[in-house]
């Protein structure tokens, strides 16, 4: 599953960077995210729990930022087990430009599911991801402008 | 009569089974049940690094959880595959290594690392999510085309590129020289989808330790349970057979996936006898789709040559079979010895030669579905025909009719002695049936309404009956393939039958009685069929094959033989006649010409009282019989299919299904008729709906019913079956079999209808709505909407 997406956001780069880069700002933005805490300067462990079609399951898996060129980009990449559900696994390359006092962030996102997950929800997968992607910079963009964002 | 042979008695089992009083595995409960969950493989190809079942055992239940180490620690052996093909060069083929559960790799989604056992099956499914499995994932070969790439990751040690064999039947050399002499050679690649099996029944398995006795019961949802138990002894080591007793209750559908002994069943009888509790397990419909032995996945090369008459030079086929991660029981057979021998289909080919690789792949083990390498034969010899016919300009029927075998018995290059058989007749009898000469009109009526009607033709032949056993033997069975029966009057005249076949929707119950009703002229409701017990029935092969009439009935008429040759012996000497002079009619034994009879019970009643048997005779009147046939049987037949095809959408109908059928003897016109509608249905459904998908990383994204199309009533039409009987001149009854000819000979007859329908012979199955838009699309035909 590859997707790619393009957000304003109505902050300074530096700012946007940093709350990419804070475990708290990431838990409380990330659909379904119950904990998220950090184990070494760029790693961090996660738990989510999310509902693909019929598969509901809890992932837990380490999470890692690599590439990292502060304060334009990084890769977060990722591998998550749902248990019998499966497992997800992924990275997005993020990507930060500066326009004014605004943040364009770009990214580019390559997942692969397997298990249930794919045996059941494999053709929900692509929408769920984009659902979850919008869900999360909606979160983010709310987080850094304390405002809903702009209606697309 | 009116219960005898070819009556169309009504099903005795159906009661049961419409009132949902049928006892199928899963309605079994034991003293002492617990429940198994198997922890699999989210991943198709990966180490097995640690299990940790720490979280498991710990939770509500649990009361043990085991792993593969366990399991080979115990002795329990490798799975096996039953027949050893020999490749080209000599060499025997490489079957990796199969533990029921998997110790250092996992070789495709869906392979077993684990068992739960505890006290609920929600509680083992729960304490199954905890068992923790770190894996350390390797390269993915999920297709032949990747398992076949020079450095592919390679899924056994003991198979260098992924390859189990490379074999191969017929003479090349004549065959190359056939085609270089042709006037013409019509080539085709050709692709037989896969296939997922879908028995209405899940498999399940409910496995007893007894300590005392140190005997283990199985219930468990087996085509042959004889076989399984046979299985399980000599090479799981589980236990040796009179320790063992396998019981195969009412089974709800096998069509091939019911034949093989899987991981789950070992695992459950080693669980119970670990745990020292019955231990159950029920596939629910997600392991069936992951780990059901899936079928077909052929990819093949052809070249058909023809003399300017149109008469076959040679026919040369290069075929490429993925066989999956491990070798399922009579998987290697499949596309082998179930397949190359077909080659020469109805018609009289002097040159063949079919080379076939089994591969590798990170995929559920492919193995039997009904037809069983049959179908694959058909396929491409019927597409080849067809194509051909088009190709060379001439009448596809008449093409056959010119290369049809008209005397028997008639031996092919590719090991085979057909031995009866009248293909113009059956060819003749479908094409009256379907209407062929009223077809151009029809045609063009359709496209006067902007749709395009094709016709197409199939004229098959099948070798079933399975099989002699020392052809077999010859050939890399492993086990011989007779059936055994025992006839059991009982004191009141009322009969058992025991076989060694095994019902799961045939229709037993109410065939081996006919015949029995039929021999002693007796009614079929005091005949009783016994079958699927290792207690009960002393041995059997199973069904499987379309072999339950032609070697299972046969082994019953000759165990019928041992009856009536005492029948006669006890009613001359009660009635002082001479044994020649004994008549068996009517529910009486009697003398011919005279008012002096028995009645059918009195005999059994003076065979188990003993008071007046002649000198010498043992008192009873029950006989066994084994019966080895000495060739295979062939049914064959002729399917016309017309469709309509919608060209804006590619959406294909069944207008019309015509099949001519030559079964030999039919017992039981209903019930055969069924059969054909079954397996049409299920060959309909491998030609326009059904495939079983991997993605490149080897995950299964047709998992559920959302994804993979079976058939339903909608999707065909109501079927027109005609009959033509040369009897089989090599069993007693006549009989050739019925059980997959509807699975093997439609998957041709559809797609050359649509072929014909779009004017490109470039189609593959299943012709979805959208490959036949696109086939159409490319071969651009001309659409005369008005």
């Amino acid at each position: 599953m590859d997707m790619t997406g393009e957000h304003r956001i109505a902050a300074p780069r530096a700012e946007v960077w940093a709350a990419l880069n804070d475990p708290e700002v990431l838990r409380a933005c990330i659909p379904g995210c119950q904990e998220l805490e950090k184990t070494g300067d760029t790693t961090m462990e996660a738990k989510v729990v999310q509902k693909i079609g019929p598969v509901k399951a809890t992932f837990t898996g380490a999470v890692e930022l690599v590439n990292i060129n502060a304060p334009e980009s990084y890769t977060i990449q990722g591998e998550g087990k749902g248990g019998v559900a499966g497992f997800a696994k992924g990275a997005a390359d993020v990507h930060l430009t500066e326009d004014g006092d605004e943040t364009v962030l770009t990214y580019d996102v390559h997942a692969t599911v397997g298990g249930k997950l794919a045996q059941l929800g494999s053709r929900l997968v692509s929408s769920t991801a984009k659902k979850l992607a919008a869900k999360f910079f909606d979160n983010f963009h709310q987080h850094l402008t304390d405002e809903a964002p702009p209606e697309a | 009569m009116s219960s005898g042979i070819g009556k169309s008695v009504k099903r005795k089992e159906d009661k049961r089974f419409t009132t949902g009083k049928g006892r199928y595995t899963d309605d079994h409960r034991m003293d002492n049940q617990a429940y198994a969950a198997f922890v699999r493989s989210p991943h198709a190809h990966a180490r097995v690094k640690s299990i940790d079942a720490a979280a498991a055992r710990a939770m509500e239940g649990v009361i043990d959880v085991l792993d593969g180490h366990q399991l080979t620690g115990d002795g329990i052996g490798n799975i096996i595959c039953g027949w050893a093909i020999t490749s080209k060069d000599g060499s025997p083929m490489n079957m990796g290594a199969w533990s029921a559960l998997a110790t250092e790799k996992v070789r495709y989604v869906g392979d077993a690392v684990a068992v739960v056992i505890a006290e609920t099956q929600s509680q083992a499914r729960i304490a199954a999510e905890a068992v923790e499995v770190d894996y350390e994932e390797l390269p993915v070969v999920a297709h032949v085309a990747d398992a076949m790439k020079d450095g592919a990751v390679q899924i056994h040690d003991n198979a260098p590129g992924n390859q189990i064999y490379d074999w191969e039947l017929g003479d090349e050399a004549a065959t190359d020289a056939g085609l270089k002499a042709a006037a013409h050679v019509t080539t085709l690649d050709i692709t037989n989808n896969r296939l997922s099996p879908n028995p209405m029944e899940p498999r399940a398995a409910i496995a007893t330790y007894d300590d005392a006795e140190e005997h283990y019961t199985l219930y468990t949802t087996s085509q042959n349970p004889h076989v399984a138990r046979l299985v399980l002894s000599a090479f799981y080591n589980v236990a040796p057979e009179h320790k063992l007793r396998v019981i195969a209750p009412d089974v709800g559908g096998g069509f091939g996936a019911k034949i093989y002994i899987y991981p789950e069943e070992i695992t459950c009888l080693w669980a119970s006898m670990k745990t020292n509790r019955s231990v159950k397990w029920t596939s629910d419909r997600s392991e069936a789709f992951l780990t059901d032995a899936h079928g077909r996945d052929h990819v093949t090369h052809a070249q058909m040559g023809f003399d300017k008459d149109g008469k076959i030079t040679g026919f040369k086929v290069d075929t490429i079979a993925n066989l999956g991660a491990y070798m399922s029981l009579f998987s290697s057979s499949v596309p082998t010895y179930l397949y190359a021998p077909l080659m020469s289909g109805q018609y009289d080919i002097q040159n063949i030669h079919c080379n076939v690789r089994a591969i590798y792949t990170n995929t559920a083990p492919v193995d039997a579905y009904r037809g069983a390498g049959r179908p694959e034969a058909t396929y491409l010899v019927e597409r080849m025909m067809e194509s051909a016919a088009r190709e060379m300009d001439m009448d596809p029927a008449e093409l056959r009719r010119r290369n049809f075998i008209h005397e028997f018995p008639h031996q092919t290059p590719v090991l085979m002695q057909y031995d009866a058989g009248d293909f113009p007749k059956i060819l003749e009898l479908a094409q009256e049936a379907a209407d062929v000469a009223g077809f151009p009109a029809r045609r063009a009526e359709a496209e006067k309404r902007g749709k395009l009607r094709g016709l197409g033709y199939s004229t098959f032949i099948e070798a079933c009956g399975l099989a002699p056993s020392k052809a077999a033997g010859s050939l890399g069975a492993g086990v011989g393939l007779w059936e055994s029966a025992e006839v059991r009057v009982n004191p009141v005249g009322t009969i058992e039958i025991l076989t060694g076949s095994h019902s799961h929707g045939q229709g037993h119950e109410t065939t081996f009685a006919q015949i029995v009703a039929d021999r002693f002229d007796i009614p079929v409701e005091t005949v009783q069929i016994v079958h699927g017990d290792t207690d009960k029935v002393q041995f059997g092969m199973g069904t499987y094959g379309s072999r339950s009439a032609p070697v299972g009935m046969s082994a019953v008429v000759k165990a019928m033989d041992k009856v009536e040759a005492k029948v006669r012996k006890i009613a001359a000497h009660t009635l002082e006649a001479s044994e020649d002079d004994i008549v068996i009619e009517g529910g009486q034994v009697k003398v011919a010409g005279t008012d002096k009879a028995m009645a059918w019970h009195e005999v059994g009643l003076a065979a188990y009282v003993a008071h007046n048997l002649p000198d010498g005779m043992e008192p009873g009147l029950k006989e066994t019989a084994f019966f080895d046939p000495v060739n295979f049987s062939f049914p064959s037949g002729a399917f016309i299919c017309e469709v309509e095809v919608d060209p804006d959408t590619g959406q294909t109908k069944i207008i019309k299904f015509t099949s001519a059928d030559d079964f030999g003897t039919i017992i039981n016109p209903m019930i055969v008729e069924g059969q054909v509608h079954g397996g049409v249905t299920q060959g309909i459904g491998q030609a326009l709906l059904e495939q079983v998908i991997y993605d490149e990383d080897g995950q299964l994204l047709t998992g559920s019913y959302m994804d993979y199309t079976m058939p339903r009533a909608a999707d065909v039409p109501f079927f027109d079956v005609q009959h033509h009987e040369t009897p089989s001149p090599n069993n007693p009854l006549g009989v050739k079999g019925c059980g997959e000819a509807g699975a093997i000979g439609a998957p041709p007859a559809v797609i050359n209808a649509i072929t014909d329908a779009i004017g490109t012979n470039d189609l593959a199955m299943p012709a979805t709505p959208q490959a036949v838009w696109r086939a159409l699309r490319a071969a651009s035909k001309p659409i005369a909407a008005e």
